[in-house]
């Protein structure tokens, strides 16, 4: 998902053709959790905690079908752009603002790095 | 060529560049094309002669429609019939046209542009639509004659001269670098020029941006009928050739020769210009609401601007651009708001619109028409109640309709249930219940167009009591096809019945109307062959599936096409993907194989030290005689299987749904009770069956003799040696019911048991639906149907058997080995890494 909305300053993380669709891969943040970049079948990006809210499953493993990932653990499903479980269950976990820009991702800094936002 | 002479008579050599005195103010623009012009077409239209205008182009020509230059190409169309602005336009409007000598500097101090031929020009108002530059994929050979991109008439000339060439030599080689739009009407006008095209795609799907997976698949299929080669996720290494082009070099390897290169990859904002004269510039130049960039008397427009952080390579957007920029010239402030874009085109003949937000996401749901026979796909996306994307393809007539209901955020819940089928149903006749819309239908109307049944057939077949979806499917044949009337039979049911209809059986998921027997039934007698393919024919009501359907395709065409069908890792549960199993931390667990439970001191050597090198917390003896390494993190597989790998050991599968392990004990070579020489059949028995995927995990043992110490009478293949031979047992589970195994027969020979367990094995792959143990499997078919299939019948025996091992001859291939050397490392890696940097107190 593009958000170009967001005041603040961007991470550049790297071409978005390191992720190919229907795949995730990881970033860990030094002092941070690591985040989960996500591409969709339909070639949208989402960046998530890597932690399912049910028991800290790593979401990047999943499985991606539209804009939703099924944990790998316990099958639940987290909403890619929102965060939140799906269908009966309830839990949420932080998304991160993420842009495509010239063919590269970015990350809201203040989002990935929440010690670095707190100390600015 | 004809354009060439309109050319010459465009350049005005003869005019005086002095500035004008005529006490109007002087605008400038800088770019001869679509936005240029438009721009001053909407000034002219406000205010006529408010400015003096001069335009200077890069091209010798006047303005012509770029979009238009894939009918040139394809024949369709000569170069007059896409001029927007002829000669005289100019003239009428008294605009200086400076045609072919394009402006290379800006003074903004002295306020004068330089071209360069050099002149140097006053003006009062500048105006920027330089548009955009193809982009150049950096791969050595770019530079070589005959590679070009495909942007201007020089491009479609070239083009044309190669297949002119081709012509000669029976029939040039085209490559077109880039699926995209732009990319597949080249390779269209070259196909009809008779080149041979092969389109190279980066992506998995066609026109990524504008379609989704499924769409995108039916594009492709469509293309490749036509006689286009389309290599989709290729990545072009290089472009090679002496003095000039005479091939492209994958990245994986692959050749293809070709006389002719398009570049068609993308396109940038064209900003040099206006970065070297100072002007604010982020992707595109900078522009606010009337398009006034940094400098107040220097405008821009069209696809060389960045208007909120948005840039437009479409042209409805500039469009709406051009126009609040005339507004802002002449003093009428409207101001441009972003645009909302749509596309809409014709590849081949082939129908394909797109609008909006197809991405999906929460509070989203698709509305899914998928029709088979027509190659129809439609998708249309609703967000509380208002349409914020769709997707069309095969037929598009109705996408201005919904586009129209996007851009004005229409309320759409009232027709939400006849959105898919177009604004005709949808707004017609005021039957807006779908219920009410088939109740309205006459006895003689068609339901089911596959098998020709009415619904009067329909509804007749329900009063003589068929009560469910498949009793009708199995008495009239009604949506026993392709499904696509699934809904109308359903409201039919409802209608006669009113709450007494029968739901049928479980269908494969949420996403589709069809059991699992019916999924598997139709990919062999309808020889599909991809994920995408499967979902089209089938009516899927989502996209792309989900968690539950794509594992299950997955399995059922690997199974139905061995050797054939690419396996789709982005179908695979994790631990299928990660060859390993996930624990509840993240970490993975790691099983080598060991066959029959046997092992050697080589091997226990290189377990051990790959625990130490790795650190991992725990090693455990498995219930399947085997050793499991505990918390290995991703990142470490790859090195932890090339080390295993050296000792001789490969996957273990304890990860998937496939052959486990084989369970012996040490039978008569060392027990004083066994009868048979149980472990050596055992790994037998392993060496023939690993590497099989199948519906569930599969678990065979051998025990030496009836004290059974390997436990065969739990597991899904067991071996019970005796005196007089093999007692074969099948369907045992020792898991949540625990199941004893019924006996299939006994055999005579080691051969006669090996030969059976491929055979039995087969039946289960091909039968049992995805996710069904033998157990469950065997009691839902009985154990009478498994013999007839396997004892009674030589011949189906052994044509099972083979098929097996025909299948064994493909699967048995190490996967931790080829990870091991770098394939999809992009699995284990991490993107990066974020180390903030240290706040200074």
């Amino acid at each position: 998902m593009t958000m170009q909305n967001f005041v603040g300053q961007w991470l550049d993380i790297g071409p978005v053709d390191q992720i190919s669709p229907g795949n995730a891969r990881t970033l860990p943040v030094r002092g941070g959790e690591e985040i989960a970049i996500f591409r969709t079948l339909g070639n949208q990006f989402y960046a998530l905690v890597n932690k399912c809210p049910h028991k800290q499953g790593p979401l990047s493993q999943g499985i991606v079908h539209g804009a939703v990932v099924t944990c790998p653990l316990h099958n639940w499903n987290i909403s890619l752009e929102t965060g939140k479980a799906m269908g009966s269950d309830e839990g949420c976990v932080p998304t991160i603002p993420i842009k495509v820009d010239a063919g590269r991702l970015f990350l809201l800094r203040e989002a990935a790095i929440p010690a670095a936002a707190k100390a600015a | 060529m004809e354009f060439q002479r309109e050319a010459r008579s465009a350049v005005a050599e003869d005019v005086s560049f002095a500035p004008s005195d005529d006490g109007r103010e002087h605008l400038v623009v800088v770019g001869n094309g679509m936005a240029g012009c438009r721009a001053v077409e909407e000034l002219l239209a406000r205010d006529a002669g408010r400015y003096r205008i001069t335009i200077f182009g890069a091209e010798p020509h006047v303005n012509y429609n770029r979009i238009m230059l894939s009918p040139v190409l394809a024949g369709e169309k000569r170069f007059e019939d896409i001029i927007i602005n002829p000669r005289e336009w100019y003239d009428d409007n008294g605009i200086e046209l400076i045609a072919g000598d394009p402006v290379v500097a800006i003074d903004r101090a002295a306020k004068t542009v330089t071209s360069k031929a050099g002149r140097c020009v006053l003006y009062d108002k500048l105006l920027i639509a330089t548009g955009s530059d193809p982009f150049i994929i950096p791969v050595p050979g770019k530079d070589l004659p005959g590679v070009i991109s495909f942007r201007d008439m020089k491009d479609v000339e070239t083009m044309l001269q190669a297949a002119e060439a081709g012509k000669m030599n029976g029939g040039g080689n085209a490559v077109v670098i880039g699926g995209g739009l732009l990319g597949l009407e080249a390779a269209h006008g070259l196909t009809l020029r008779d080149m041979k095209v092969t389109v190279i795609h980066l992506m998995p799907t066609l026109m990524e941006r504008q379609l989704d997976e499924a769409a995108g698949w039916l594009l492709k299929t469509a293309l490749e009928a036509r006689g286009q080669i389309i290599l989709t996720g290729a990545d072009t290494a290089e472009i090679y050739g002496d003095g000039k082009v005479e091939g492209v070099r994958l990245k994986d390897g692959r050749d293809i020769p070709a006389s002719l290169v398009v570049m068609a990859v993308g396109i940038r904002p064209s900003v040099a210009l206006a970065r070297a004269a100072g002007l604010e510039v982020n992707r595109g130049i900078k522009v606010d609401d009337h398009m006034v960039t940094s400098d107040p008397d220097v405008l821009a427009v069209g696809e060389c601007v960045e208007h909120d952080g948005n840039v437009y390579g479409l042209v409805a957007p500039l469009w709406d651009m051009c126009r609040s920029l005339a507004d802002g010239l002449t003093d009428r402030h409207s101001g441009y708001r972003g645009s909302v874009t749509s596309t809409k085109l014709k590849v081949a003949g082939l129908d394909v619109f797109s609008a909006g937000d197809f991405s999906g996401g929460d509070g989203c749901e698709d509305i899914v028409l998928r029709d088979a026979s027509r190659g129809i796909y439609k998708r249309v996306v609703v967000k509380e109640d208002r349409i914020v994307g769709a997707v069309l393809y095969g037929d598009t007539a109705d996408g201005g309709w919904y586009f129209d209901l996007l851009k004005k955020g229409e309320h759409v819940g009232d027709i939400r249930d006849l959105l898919i089928f177009g604004q005709a149903f949808a707004s017609g006749g005021g039957a807006l219940d779908p219920k009410a819309a088939v109740a309205a239908l006459s006895d003689d109307a068609e339901i089911c167009g596959c098998n020709g049944v009415s619904k009067g057939q329909v509804v007749a077949c329900i009063e003589a009591g068929s009560c469910s979806l498949d009793a009708v499917r199995a008495t009239c044949k009604a949506s026993a096809s392709c499904g696509s009337c699934t809904g109308l039979v359903e409201n039919l049911l409802a209608l006669t019945l009113g709450g007494d209809v029968q739901t049928g059986p479980k269908t494969l998921c949420k996403c589709t109307s069809f059991t699992h027997d019916d999924v598997r039934r139709e990919i062999v007698v309808q020889t599909m062959r991809s994920i995408p393919e499967v979902m089209q024919k089938l009516h899927w009501t989502t996209p792309d599936g989900c968690a539950s359907c794509r594992p299950a395709l997955n399995y059922y065409l690997l199974c139905a096409l061995p050797g054939d069908y690419v396996d789709d890792q982005r179908s695979r549960f994790v631990n299928e993907r990660m060859h390993a199993n996930i624990q509840k931390d993240g970490t993975y667990s790691v099983v080598p194989r060991m066959w029959g439970g046997l092992t050697n001191p080589r091997e226990l050597r290189a377990i051990a030290d790959v625990v130490e090198k790795y650190n991992a917390p725990m090693v455990k003896v498995t219930g399947g005689q085997r050793l499991d390494i505990f918390g290995i993190r991703k990142e470490d597989l790859p090195a932890v299987w090339a080390d295993l790998n050296a000792a001789g050991m490969v996957s273990g599968h304890a990860y998937g749904k496939s052959l486990r392990t084989v369970k012996t004990c040490v039978g008569s070579e060392w027990c004083r009770f066994g009868t048979q020489d149980s472990t050596g059949l055992g790994v037998k028995i392993e060496r023939m069956t690993w590497g099989s995927w199948m519906p569930h995990k599969f678990k065979i043992a051998v025990s030496g003799c009836p004290r059974n110490c390997a436990e065969a009478t739990i597991k899904d293949f067991g071996v019970v040696c005796v005196d007089s031979g093999y007692e074969l047992q099948v369907g045992g589970n020792g898991g949540i019911h625990v199941r004893a195994t019924d006996l299939l027969c006994k055999v005579a020979t080691e051969q006669e048991a090996l030969d059976y367990c491929a055979a039995f094995i087969q039946l289960y792959r091909e039968e049992a639906r995805y996710l069904e143990r033998t157990a469950p499997w065997i009691e839902r078919v009985g154990v009478d149907y498994v013999k007839q299939r396997i004892v009674e019948d030589d011949a189906g025996r052994e044509a099972l058997r083979t098929r097996f091992l025909h299948s064994q001859s493909f699967s048995q291939e190490d996967s931790w080995a080829e990870r091991a050397v770098g394939a999809h490392a992009e699995l284990h890696q991490h993107l990066a890494e974020i180390r903030p940097l240290e706040t200074i107190a």
